[in-house]
């Protein structure tokens, strides 16, 4: 039946500008999404098609925002945050104290980080952060929230059962911390801010930069131990 | 879907790995772009995702979803007509045009994001430490079957004021045209304990952030 309204259907129905009567037989076609064809992929390229031509839609601006979270805005910038940290009490301090603050301050400030929180782990705290609702993220110090973040599994488990969690992402916490998990369910985004690696006395922000991963600020890793 | 059993487990994903699909990036840079067409906010976009039939959100992946939501809200708010929507378009300019997000424009509004705090009259009713006992049921008390953002297995839960957030939107109305209404938020910590039969350990916790209309004092 959904064959019918297939991107060849579509599409000839766009490109000729003809009325077609679209058929009521199935409830599914009270939703609009389901008037356009029914591959996502497809799906797609049908609404950008068409809010192109209503002139509602610049392609060009959709590749600067595709850019923009494939080359300018990713979890480097978060590793940044969390070596600065590691490296200068005061800083580290001030974040606790206003991250809004101090990430506006690096550049760090924008849609989806508009008020921040870090949270600090310790030998007795050990923080997870997860959106139960959605997938609330903070995008300006992480980018787009990978894929598991926003899979069913993650979102139902996290609350329930981060250890069962943690350990399908192979980390297994001392039996004296606690697990702290941050549910987002408003505009606040949380930033995990992970322990520091042993041994790492002196190093710059550049080199503890790389022991930073995108997991350990989302409280499902930890930082690379060297 | 927080607690639910049965999903099996996550898989994890190297960091340069951003998007998939093409389709996928296609996706959110066509929904970030309507935004800019001024029609909706955040809220009203989240419910027309979750407006979604159930049979539906269950089987869309994640973009899908946000493909349903946003073809629900072009038709709802007139930006496209049904017709339009499956191929049947005048080619007409609309005359939201004007408002199309432009490439030089795009990196200025990322930036500025949505803040959504706001100067409020609601004067906050709690202090840190409090005990607070979250709404019962979790729906929406403005509207019948609206969104709200106190999750199910939230509901009817003693927990404590952990940090103050200051006034924001309230999600509630702003969902529905009934104005931003905002008002105090929290994070409020809850035992493990307090939310599931079997916790994994005795002092794990979990932390939300709720809105002062969830909570009623202890």
């Amino acid at each position: 039946m959904r064959g019918d309204f297939g991107v060849q259907a579509w599409t000839s129905r766009l490109l000729r500008g003809k009325l077609l009567h679209m058929p009521h037989d199935h409830h599914d076609h009270d939703h609009p999404h389901s008037l356009l064809p029914p591959a996502p992929a497809l799906r797609v390229k049908a609404l950008e098609t068409i809010l192109t031509q209503k002139g509602l839609l610049d392609p060009a601006a959709l590749d600067e925002i595709i850019d923009t979270y494939e080359n300018k805005i990713g979890p480097r910038n978060g590793a940044h945050v969390v070596a600065k940290a590691w490296s200068d009490p005061d800083f580290a301090a001030r974040l606790h104290e206003d991250a809004d603050k101090e990430l506006s301050a690096l550049g760090y400030y924008g849609r989806q980080g508009e008020h921040m929180v870090v949270v600090e782990n310790t030998p007795e705290t050990h923080n997870m952060v997860v959106c139960t609702l959605c997938s609330c993220y903070p995008w300006p110090l992480l980018g787009i929230p990978p894929g598991w973040y926003k899979s069913d599994a993650y979102r139902a488990r996290a609350v329930r059962e981060p250890r069962a969690v943690l350990a399908d992402f192979g980390v297994s916490l001392p039996e004296q911390t606690a697990v702290r998990v941050w549910d987002s369910t408003a505009e606040v985004r949380y930033l995990v801010l992970p322990m520091r690696p042993r041994s790492t006395d002196g190093w710059s922000e550049e080199a503890l930069m790389d022991l930073v991963t995108r997991d350990s600020m989302i409280g499902t890793g930890l930082a690379v131990q060297p | 879907m927080g607690g639910r059993f049965g999903d099996g487990p996550v898989v994890p994903e190297a960091e340069d790995e951003i998007f998939h699909e093409g389709w996928h990036a296609r996706a959110l840079a066509v929904v970030l772009a309507c935004g800019s067409l001024g029609k909706w906010n955040i809220d009203v976009s989240r419910h027309a995702r979750e407006c979604l039939a159930p049979k539906d959100y269950a089987a869309f992946s994640y973009y899908e979803k946000w493909m349903g939501g946003l073809a629900a809200l072009l038709v709802e708010t007139g930006v496209l007509t049904r017709d339009e929507l499956a191929g049947q378009t005048d080619e007409q300019i609309s005359a939201l045009a004007t408002k199309k997000l432009t490439a030089d424009q795009v990196a200025g509004v990322l930036a500025r994001g949505g803040p959504a705090d706001r100067e409020s009259n609601a004067a906050p009713a709690f202090d840190i430490g409090d005990a607070v006992l979250t709404r019962r049921i979790a729906e929406n008390v403005l509207v019948s079957g609206g969104h709200t953002r106190l999750p199910s297995y939230a509901a009817g839960a003693m927990g404590r004021i952990m940090r103050y957030h200051g006034t924001h939107i309230l999600p509630d109305s702003n969902a529905h045209g009934l104005g931003e209404a905002p008002e105090p938020l929290y994070a409020v910590v809850f035992p493990a304990s307090e939310l599931w039969a079997h916790p994994e350990h005795p002092r794990d916790e979990v932390v939300l952030d709720l809105w002062q209309s969830y909570l009623e004092a202890v």
